[in-house]
């Protein structure tokens, strides 16, 4: 069958099962919008190229499918670029076309053009400028395997315009197999490392588990919760792995790091063993690295062997699939006697439970006449919401008091972005998860600085009905730079207020087409959160009003030792400085 | 601040397609490693090229650079060589002034000497080109200087595994 090279992209992406993509038209792609009229794939028509790639993003966290981004030549690519650097950085499948000046035009500065492959190079896991209309089939395939397998990622296919025009046919086939000669990624992991492994949990007095995202993009939410409840042995979630693991379940300490949970952060520093499963000793993580967990060996299995020993050396490297190796792990342990083969841990356990009574989260009370406290909105948001509502969240204070306040109990059910930190990530990101997953509420927790940075994806939203709800914790200031000017440059703060009348967030969120609530006081949080909930056919926004002074606790100061962790003031001994130990 | 450096040889081995090199190079430069020298040409399979890398260590693990590299999805195969079990070659084009027979005549006893080869002539200028170690080159590229290096390209490293000297016994 002759086919041209347009049609030929949108079949190709048929051909993956495909079913949405985002994306915005112009000059380059142009070709290929014509033949998607016909096609079955469903496109979500964005305001801003960057909300294209931070929905793909939201999709593939919330579906576990590779999210689609189309867009043109120049500053649409250009636009692209954080949202592929995003997906990089906490290895999200996506494959994102773009349209480039015709082939004979290349390297002349045409009109819209931009080296697209050589700007996004370390932006992507692999990508691609096409040559030849006949190669867009297997390309595209390649490109969908690729961002896929292995670790995932992002990878991005730069089609020239000479290739999509209606003249540029060819024979379509389907590929059968995949042209990557250097690519192949390990899944099983060595099974003599398994058994070493294993040994080295069975012997270990202080063990902590150490999840991140890879539990959840290998699947094997599952496969860590037997693992830990057949060890009897504590669970730290990170940032990345938030739901990966109950958070109601008794051996999850919660989230450790920089504004990690006390107890989940002195784990890790006094623990005798680390069983880093998915995670990546993220600077974030570890506090200054080398007075990081200083008395533990380390287990770490990770998917990406270029991870293993980058940051802590490991005794017990695996590379591989966490879900694979994790149920390898719980054969040999079963092998080695399960739960019985242990040593007794009543002091470990006795310490942890000690730090969870004296150092839980905490937060004040409302202080009447002033703002609201932003972990009471999140807790009661998490309250009035069902337990598999999926939460989103953009950069900042309001980030942490989401991943700190908010139970997750279920996988997939937190969307953020955790390693670039990309201010403005929620709101395009609850767009791309409601759009792949119509059936469940979606929740946008976003900062007023985040807001402000890709709110027009709230009219993307509205008009092609995909009824997300935002919750801005609104303290009218760039709240995690302020925190930071406060506690270290002597509350010198520099150009971080925003402003607290500018601009009318109700009005604005009228004006794209949403519903819009303004909370001042904490009696009116329950019911318009209520109110919200039972809004189905537009998307909400609330304005919550929270007090600026509110600062996320506890808190590791960068570069100290994560045993230097601050509490929340008022759990702090009164002879001390505000460091516990 | 002193950096000694600490030089370690990879070969490597690539699919030979557009941009391939630009790859390599901004995973070097992205990550912080840092290159002394690179050759790179096609091999006797036209599909594939072969890179050698001359590659600084002492401020990065060389675990890091090839498992860095082994991401790369253009990359095939990587190999770090051994400087005691490998046998390594350079290549040196060099123009030097020569103005005076007497100076013409020194030159011409150095490149006897090394066994390196006169290529061009000028009235008062010879080129001249050496193959041999990285050391040797070092050594002959000093003799010369004296003599004023106009000019002078050198082309980074190759390598290949020393052959083995006794065929290997049934275990």
């Amino acid at each position: 069958m002759q086919i041209n090279g347009a049609q030929a992209v949108l079949k190709a992406l048929e051909h993956e099962g495909v079913e949405t993509v985002f994306g915005m038209p112009g000059g380059a792609i142009l070709p290929v919008y014509d033949p998607l009229i016909e096609s079955s794939i469903r496109h979500i028509l964005v305001r801003h190229e960057q909300g294209a790639g931070h929905m793909a993003s939201g999709y593939a966290h919330a579906t576990g499918k590779p999210g689609v981004a189309i867009v043109t030549s120049g500053p649409a690519a250009t636009n692209m670029v954080t949202a592929l650097l995003d997906a990089m950085m906490d290895s999200i499948p996506m494959v994102c076309i773009t349209g480039q000046v015709a082939l004979p035009a290349i390297g002349t500065d045409a009109f819209q053009e931009a080296d697209t492959t050589g700007i996004t190079m370390s932006a992507t896991k692999h990508n691609y400028l096409v040559t030849k209309v006949e190669d867009i089939p297997q390309v595209i395939h390649d490109a969908f395997h690729l961002a896929t397998t292995g670790r995932p990622g992002p990878v991005l296919v730069d089609i020239p315009k000479d290739l999509v025009l209606p003249d540029a046919v060819f024979e379509w086939y389907e590929p059968t197999g995949h042209d990557l000669p250097g690519y192949n990624p390990k899944t099983e992991g060595d099974p003599a490392s398994i058994a070493e492994a294993s040994k080295m949990i069975m012997a270990a007095k202080r063990p902590v588990i150490y999840s991140g995202g890879g539990i959840l993009r290998s699947r094997a939410a599952d496969e860590l919760r037997t693992l830990a409840e057949m060890t009897d042995i504590p669970v730290v979630t990170t940032l990345m792995n938030r739901g990966g693991f109950p958070d109601d379940h008794e051996l999850n300490l919660g989230m450790p790091g920089m504004h990690g949970n006390y107890t989940a952060v002195m784990a890790m520093q006094e623990a005798d063993l680390l069983i880093a499963l998915g995670a990546r000793f993220d600077d974030r993580v570890t506090g200054a690295r080398d007075k990081f967990a200083p008395d533990a060996k380390v287990i770490h299995v990770d998917i990406d062997p270029a991870e293993l020993g980058k940051v802590r050396f490991a005794h017990v490297p695996i590379a591989g699939d966490a879900k694979s190796i994790i149920t390898e792990m719980i054969k040999e342990i079963e092998k080695l006697g399960g739960a019985d083969g242990q040593p007794d841990r009543d002091a470990w356990r006795q310490t942890l439970s000690g730090w969870q009574e004296k150092y839980p989260l905490v937060y004040g009370d409302h202080e009447p006449g002033k703002l609201l406290k932003p972990q009471f909105v999140i807790e009661k948001l998490a309250e009035a919401c069902p337990p598999d509502t999926i939460l989103c969240s953009g950069v900042g204070q309001h980030q942490m008091w989401a991943s700190q306040y908010w139970t997750f109990n279920h996988p997939y059910t937190w969307i953020n972005s955790g390693g670039l930190g990309t201010m403005g990530y929620s709101i395009p990101a609850a767009v791309g998860a409601k759009a792949g997953m119509p059936d469940r509420m979606v929740w946008a927790v976003d900062g007023d600085g985040c807001f402000q940075m890709t709110s027009q994806e709230l009219i993307t939203a509205a008009v092609e009905h995909i009824p997300v709800k935002v919750a801005i914790l609104n303290n009218s200031w760039l709240g995690m730079v302020r925190q930071w000017q406060e506690l270290f440059y002597d509350e010198r703060f520099s150009e971080t207020h925003f402003g607290s009348e500018i601009p009318n967030y109700k009005m604005w969120a009228e004006a794209m087409g949403c519903v819009g609530f303004r909370v001042d006081s904490p009696e009116e949080v329950v019911p318009t959160i209520q109110k919200a909930n039972e809004i189905n056919d537009r998307p909400v926004v609330i304005d919550f009003r929270t007090q600026a002074e509110e600062n996320v606790y506890p808190m590791v100061p960068a570069g100290a030792s994560n045993s230097e962790v601050l509490v929340d003031p008022s759990q702090r001994d009164a002879d001390s400085s505000g460091e516990t130990s | 601040m002193s950096h000694i450096p600490e030089f370690h040889t990879i070969v490597v081995r690539v699919e030979n397609k557009a941009g391939v090199l630009a790859r390599i190079a901004g995973l070097f430069s992205r990550r912080g490693f840092n290159i002394e020298s690179l050759a790179v040409a096609p091999t006797d399979d036209d599909r594939f090229s072969r890179i050698t890398i001359v590659v600084d260590v002492a401020s990065t693990s060389i675990d890091q650079v090839v498992k860095q590299l082994d991401k790369l999805i253009n990359v095939l195969e990587i190999r770090e060589l051994d400087p005691e079990t490998s046998v390594e070659r350079e290549l040196m084009m060099t123009t030097l002034s020569a103005p005076t027979p007497e100076a013409r005549r020194e030159i011409i006893d150095l490149v006897q000497i090394f066994d390196a080869q006169v290529l061009n002539v000028g009235f008062d200028q010879l080129m001249v080109s050496l193959v041999g170690s990285q050391r040797r080159l070092d050594d002959f590229e000093a003799l010369l200087s004296r003599f004023g290096i106009i000019e002078i390209q050198r082309t980074g490293k190759i390598a290949l595994s020393e052959l083995a000297k006794v065929e290997p016994t049934e275990s």
